[in-house]
């Protein structure tokens, strides 16, 4: 029995996948550089409270590709474009990894779009200490391994992308990995005017979560995203024993902090 | 016939231990290289190609690798510019220049020219995508791989003929003032020949600009196989494709006795040979693939032959057309894997490296041996797949300079001239000899067989 539906639109010029589940004030969620990793127990718990809208990265699953976005900016302003269309805003916003550097981005185009900013684990602004992993020379399979800091200790981990060696699999993962590399291959992984822009972000009440042994963006990145946020409310919670991924890692902590934070 | 001498210009010293544990030739720590050693190969190799030319090749082909010790030429126009002055009448035959690594690929229009102005004219510029990890070692994005290859194509076609200053606003290259002063030689432009791997897509398109096709030590059959789809492409463009649109790349190595020459074409499976020059990662990155090469590969891969996303090489090579040669590929790939498991000592790694050439041998993937062994297995290519072109590929791994000048002159004094012979039995012709493209093809009619399956089952 599904918890979620996905059904295909016509956008802002183009086709993009949603993924849509659950009841009550929306959250936009912004999948990470791999794709959407499967309805987890953290999307379930939300659900309960809330209506998660799910968009498919463009040129991943179900979503058109979209060639002239050039990079990650290009992709915010599109996103900033389809979703005042769909008449999402003003929404709640969660982004993972490279979703929270989309978030981000969409914040220092308009912070209005956005009532509160979760950034959990986000790409964007180069560590102070530290570098983001280029999981462009690794595969897929090294890249998830490391996005997990205690393995055993994370029983979702094994469910991720549904856990299967499928070839359907394999093929979505290049299909995310070449769109994220044609979009953020140089720089590495950020964007230099990111830190610069987002001073200009107030009235954007934002909650930063990462894990201390993040081996794909160090926490150090943490406290730059925090600064850089100055000119608006900013909270960061920093998990110890996790990794990239506190929404599987320390799931029953995350859901408690987004739960409160968007209520 | 075009008869090239080719080697790869190998750094001899690395410790094949090393490239072992390193589990690839791609990646190793440049801490290896020793400043005196690179000087003297360097200067050795350029050594070798005057003496090639001396012995009767027709041409010297040099390519281009970064950051291996597997070829030393990552600057090739460099070697290409001394070779241009130093040689006198081998042609020059580049295969190729990486496009899409280049940001600047005017510069690569100019250092061109240059070249064919220095040789007078005796300059064949190939392009390639590069390969996996040549995107990887100079930060060109992967997914933009072929689109900038396209475009780096016809930008310097555009500015070798195109009376110049003239503007460019491309999709990845962006000029206000195209002016080259110095232009080729050789008019409209130099010749142009492209090497490689059988991806089909780069086959099509040689094929749509008359452009010859060279395999590089591809599988026989693969290669024949999309030999015929340069031929039926062809036959679309209105031209009858010949031995002039195709070259072959074909390890050979010669010595004064079979234990000498088995000892020396061992030597090409040095550290995994050709298996082993870059880990599937560095390969295959992202969008380094098309969609279509990406479904081959995803349909080939199953559990336990590779994994979740551990790419074997093996696996590659068939998704990308079957084009390596499949029993290196297979040896190399598992004993990484292994290896990267902890599951072998290096001492057993290398033996099941080892264990692989009687099969590369029996292939053909390898011709090593005394003149009067080797040529009936060189006519065996000639006569399967008829090219205009053959490459002799050097060996690699730790031989002596003495040993590889030994395999120069008796390439030249013994296996050249029965070569040629065999070729003008088999009514083969060179690009040089015969444009390509010139013959017309008329719809309807029987087309010239461009390849013998039979000749390589007898």
């Amino acid at each position: 029995m599904a918890d979620w539906t996905e059904e295909v639109t016509q956008v802002a010029g183009s086709n993009l996948a949603i993924i849509k589940g659950g009841t009550g004030k929306p959250i936009l969620v912004l999948h990470e550089e791999l794709g959407h990793p499967g309805w987890l127990n953290w999307h379930a718990a939300l659900a309960r409270e809330h209506t998660l809208l799910i968009p498919i990265q463009p040129a991943l699953g179900k979503s058109a590709k979209i060639d002239w976005l050039r990079n990650i900016h290009d992709l915010a302003l599109w996103y900033s474009w389809a979703f005042r269309e769909k008449d999402w805003f003003p929404i709640d916003v969660i982004g993972f990894s490279i979703g929270g550097w989309i978030a981000a981005e969409m914040a220092t185009i308009n912070a209005r779009q956005f009532r509160r900013m979760v950034l959990v684990a986000p790409m964007g602004i180069k560590p102070p200490e530290g570098e983001i992993m280029d999981i462009f020379s690794i595969t897929a399979r090294t890249a998830l391994s490391h996005s997990v800091y205690d393995h055993d200790a994370t029983p979702e981990y094994a469910k991720l992308y549904g856990g299967e060696r499928t070839p359907e699999q394999f093929e979505a993962f290049e299909d995310a990995r070449t769109e994220n590399t044609r979009l953020a291959w140089e720089p590495i992984l950020h964007n230099p005017a990111l830190p610069h822009f987002l001073e200009g972000v107030t009235g954007l009440p934002t909650h930063i979560i990462w894990g201390r042994q993040d081996a794909i963006v160090p926490v150090s990145a943490a406290e730059a995203y925090r600064q850089a946020l100055r000119n608006t409310e900013v909270k960061v919670t920093i998990f110890d024993h996790c990794g990239h991924r506190p929404e599987i890692e320390k799931s029953n902590e995350f859901i408690k902090l987004v739960r409160e934070f968007f209520a | 016939m075009n008869l090239m001498y080719f080697t790869e210009r190998p750094y001899r010293y690395v410790p094949e231990d090393e490239l072992i544990k390193n589990r690839a030739y791609f990646g190793l720590p440049n801490t290896f290289f020793d400043r005196e050693k690179g000087s003297q190969l360097y200067n050795e190799y350029l050594d070798e190609m005057v003496y090639a030319e001396e012995v009767g090749f027709d041409a010297i082909m040099l390519n281009e690798h970064h950051g291996t010790p597997f070829c030393m030429g990552a600057v090739m126009n460099v070697e290409a510019a001394i070779l241009a002055r130093i040689t006198k009448k081998a042609r020059i035959i580049l295969l190729g220049n990486p496009l899409p690594t280049f940001k600047n690929p005017l510069r690569v229009a100019e250092e061109l020219a240059t070249i064919d102005c220095i040789s007078h004219g005796r300059l064949v510029p190939g392009w390639v995508r590069g390969a996996g990890s040549e995107q990887i070692f100079n930060n060109a994005n992967p997914a933009y791989n072929r689109e900038m290859f396209n475009e780096a194509h016809d930008l310097i076609l555009a500015a070798w003929t195109r009376p110049g200053p003239f503007r460019w606003e491309g999709k990845h290259f962006h000029y206000r003032f195209i002016n080259p002063w110095v232009r080729p030689y050789q008019k409209p432009h130099p010749p142009i020949m492209i090497p490689g791997v059988l991806s089909p897509e780069t086959v099509v398109w040689c094929a749509e600009r008359r452009y010859p096709y060279l395999g590089l030590g591809t599988a026989l059959p693969a290669t024949a196989e999309l030999w015929n789809l340069y031929g039926e492409v062809a036959a679309k463009q209105g031209y009858e494709a010949g031995s002039e649109n195709f070259g072959y790349l074909q390890h050979v190595v010669v010595a004064e006795t079979e234990a000498k020459a088995e000892e020396l074409g061992k030597a090409h499976l040095f550290g995994g040979g050709q298996g082993a020059f870059s880990r599937p990662e560095h390969t295959l990155p992202p969008g380094y693939n098309s969609k279509e090469a990406t479904k081959r590969l995803a349909r080939t891969m199953t559990a336990g032959s590779g994994g979740f996303l551990g790419v074997s090489s093996e696996q590659l090579g068939r998704a990308q057309g079957a084009g390596e040669p499949e029993n290196l590929q297979r040896v190399a790939d598992s004993t990484r894997r292994r290896m990267a498991r902890g599951e072998v000592t290096i001492e057993e790694a290398k033996q099941a490296i080892y264990r692989a050439y009687p099969k590369a041998v029996a292939g053909l993937q390898i011709i090593a041996g005394t003149p009067k062994s080797v040529i009936p297995k060189l006519r065996t290519i000639l006569e399967v797949l008829r090219p205009g072109t053959l490459g002799f590929f050097q060996s690699q791994g730790p031989v002596s300079f003495e040993d590889r000048m030994t395999s120069i002159r008796l390439l030249g004094q013994e296996v050249l001239p029965a070569v040629r012979e065999i070729a003008k039995e088999l009514g083969l012709v060179d690009p040089f000899e015969r444009q390509p493209g010139q013959r017309p093809y008329t719809p309807g009619t029987a087309r010239t067989q461009l390849v013998s399956l039979e000749a390589l089952r007898a």
